[in-house]
């Protein structure tokens, strides 16, 4: 019941609100192309009719939702999932280049973090580096990437890969830094007590204290690296994933498919951040957390 | 772990000293100019007393305790833990230091806590298990092994803290306040404890507060120390016996030291106004 009060019932309010506006916006946005449509045809319609028109069109400005969850529904229910146009199909492609990426930057990430917090030459020099390698527009630097590997041989899962590990050890790398330095001054005092070695005050210490850094930046990370793995696809040709799908469909003006892929694309988005979260609850309750 | 072969006191007279400072002076260096937290301490603490540091805040009987500790570095002068430096003692696990906060890891729970020094040191299993035990009965914790730190009160917190200082046997037991951010009621508790579990175990401990009856029930000796610049005024030896029940603080032998230390306090010009 409590669910229901306080998480249920405000969540399904705002989406019914959005769903409404979303309506609107599809009535307004489809209304002069229909005007044209029945001034050619030489119709009339009246206004209930008209309205019923501008949600119905075949390629609308503003595909209204339920044509969306139509074609969501028919291409991930109701398609072999082997299918080019399930998808299913193109989600998954996304997702195994998302998780594959995914754990390349929070190995990466970790590695960099240790590295800051154990060598100061390292944090004086690589540190405004990682910081200025996210300000480059990385949309510039995919299509490129893809060709670059492309011309030395790698194709396929790795150079989608690469552009989400581009995107996700950066968080990653910045919560270790402050997960790994943030046990207080009377822990570290305390090992310094026992006269623990650098490798047990890391391992006892630091690596237990910055979990919780590293599950929040972990977070962070996925959802980066789903953009990295969708951005991508859109240079590779257009095979197979959710960016090749929205690249199709905005080829052939098939904006109901680019709203079902990007809908798909929320979808896998939500999963893995719901993911991360489920794991990052075991691990708390594995070590003693206070239930919240 | 290796214990260094010059552990062994040299002679019978450094036998029973367990700490010796000698003019020993401490200065930091900060934004306002240099500071002098410690100025000329000299002090002999011999085997199985009970030292209490008292003061002021500032007076440097925590900075004391942690030059003691190798924790910080002296300026100057020098001291001496079991004959050797302070450095090589700590290096040796020579003490256990009780902090002002319980500073229990929250992901162990308690039996682990008490497990982290004795793992740091390499103990067997087994020999760990032993200790821990025997350590968290001592401290009346039995039963608690399982729990987390969250899931006990700040008293039973500060207790396990005292467990893991005591697991791995040093001789010499060095406690910051441990009991000032609890109420009196579990204060006076745990001072009682703490005096049964001296008595059993004949360590030496050096114990800093700001409570004067905490002090003079507690100790055999009670160093009063006064700020800017940290130093020693007054030593008090104590006259009470050392089987102290609570209410011996009723007794006029008792308000006589607390009066003397009072008096040593307010002599070291504390708080001109």
């Amino acid at each position: 019941m409590d669910t229901l009060r306080s998480k249920i019932v405000p969540v399904s309010t705002i989406l019914a609100g959005i769903v409404v506006l979303w309506y609107v916006f599809a009535v307004v946005l489809n209304a002069p192309f229909q005007r044209d449509l029945d001034r050619r045809a030489g119709e009339t319609p009246t206004t209930m009719e008209f309205v019923a028109r501008t949600l119905a069109q075949k390629k609308p400005t503003m595909p209204a939702p339920h044509q969306v969850a139509q074609n969501f529904f028919e291409n991930t229910f109701l398609r072999k999932v082997t299918s080019a146009r399930s998808l299913v199909y193109h989600s998954w492609a996304t997702l195994s280049s998302t998780l594959l990426g995914f754990t390349f930057g929070t190995i990466l990430g970790i590695v960099i973090a240790v590295g800051i917090v154990h060598v100061t030459t390292l944090d004086k020099s690589l540190m405004p580096w990682i910081i200025a390698s996210q300000t480059i527009p990385i949309l510039a630097v995919a299509p490129m990437i893809i060709v670059v590997l492309a011309a030395v041989g790698i194709t396929g899962l790795i150079p989608k890969a690469l552009i989400s590990t581009y995107l996700s050890f950066f968080p990653v790398a910045v919560g270790m830094v402050k997960g790994l330095r943030s046990p207080e001054l009377m822990h570290l005092d305390l090992m310094h007590t026992y006269n623990a070695s650098r490798a047990q005050i890391f391992w006892k210490l630091r690596v237990p204290a910055s979990v919780p850094f590293l599950f929040a930046s972990m977070k962070v990370a996925v959802a980066a690296s789903l953009v990295g793995a969708i951005v991508g696809e859109l240079p590779t040709g257009a095979v197979a994933g959710i960016g090749a799908k929205l690249l199709a469909g905005a080829y052939y003006s098939q904006t109901i498919d680019i709203w079902a892929a990007l809908v798909a694309g929320s979808v896998v988005a939500a999963l893995l951040v719901a993911a991360v979260g489920l794991a990052s609850r075991i691990v708390e309750r594995a070590m003693g957390g206070r239930p919240a | 772990m290796n214990q260094p072969a010059s552990t062994k006191p040299a002679t019978a007279e450094t036998a029973r000293q367990v700490v010796s400072a000698k003019s020993l002076g401490l200065t930091f260096q900060t934004n306002d100019g240099p500071v002098q937290a410690l100025s000329n301490v000299d002090l002999t603490i011999g085997k199985g007393e009970f030292v209490s540091f008292i003061g002021p805040s500032g007076c440097g009987k925590t900075t004391l305790l942690r030059v003691i500790a190798d924790l910080e570095k002296p300026t100057s002068g020098s001291i001496s833990i079991n004959g050797m430096s302070a450095e090589q003692a700590r290096e040796a696990r020579a003490y256990g230091y009780v902090f002002q906060a319980a500073a229990l890891f929250p992901w162990r729970t308690i039996e682990r806590n008490v497990a982290l020094p004795l793992e740091v040191m390499g103990l067997p299993r087994a020999e760990q298990a032993e200790r821990i035990a025997r350590t968290l009965e001592l401290v009346n914790l039995k039963g608690f092994e399982k729990k987390y730190p969250w899931q006990l009160s700040g008293g039973m917190q500060q207790r396990a803290s005292i467990a893991r200082a005591l697991a791995f046997d040093a001789d010499l037991l060095l406690m910051d306040e441990p009991f000032g951010a609890l109420d009196e009621i579990v204060r006076d508790h745990l001072n009682e404890q703490l005096l049964g579990l001296w008595g059993r175990t004949s360590k030496t401990i050096c114990f800093v507060t700001h409570s004067i009856p905490e002090a003079v029930y507690l100790s055999t000796r009670i160093v009063v120390m006064s700020p800017r610049p940290g130093r020693v005024t007054d030593v008090i030896e104590s006259t009470l016996p050392k089987e102290r029940p609570l209410d011996i603080r009723e007794t006029p032998e008792f308000l006589a030291i607390a009066a003397r230390v009072r008096d040593g306090l307010r002599a070291g010009h504390s708080y001109e106004d």
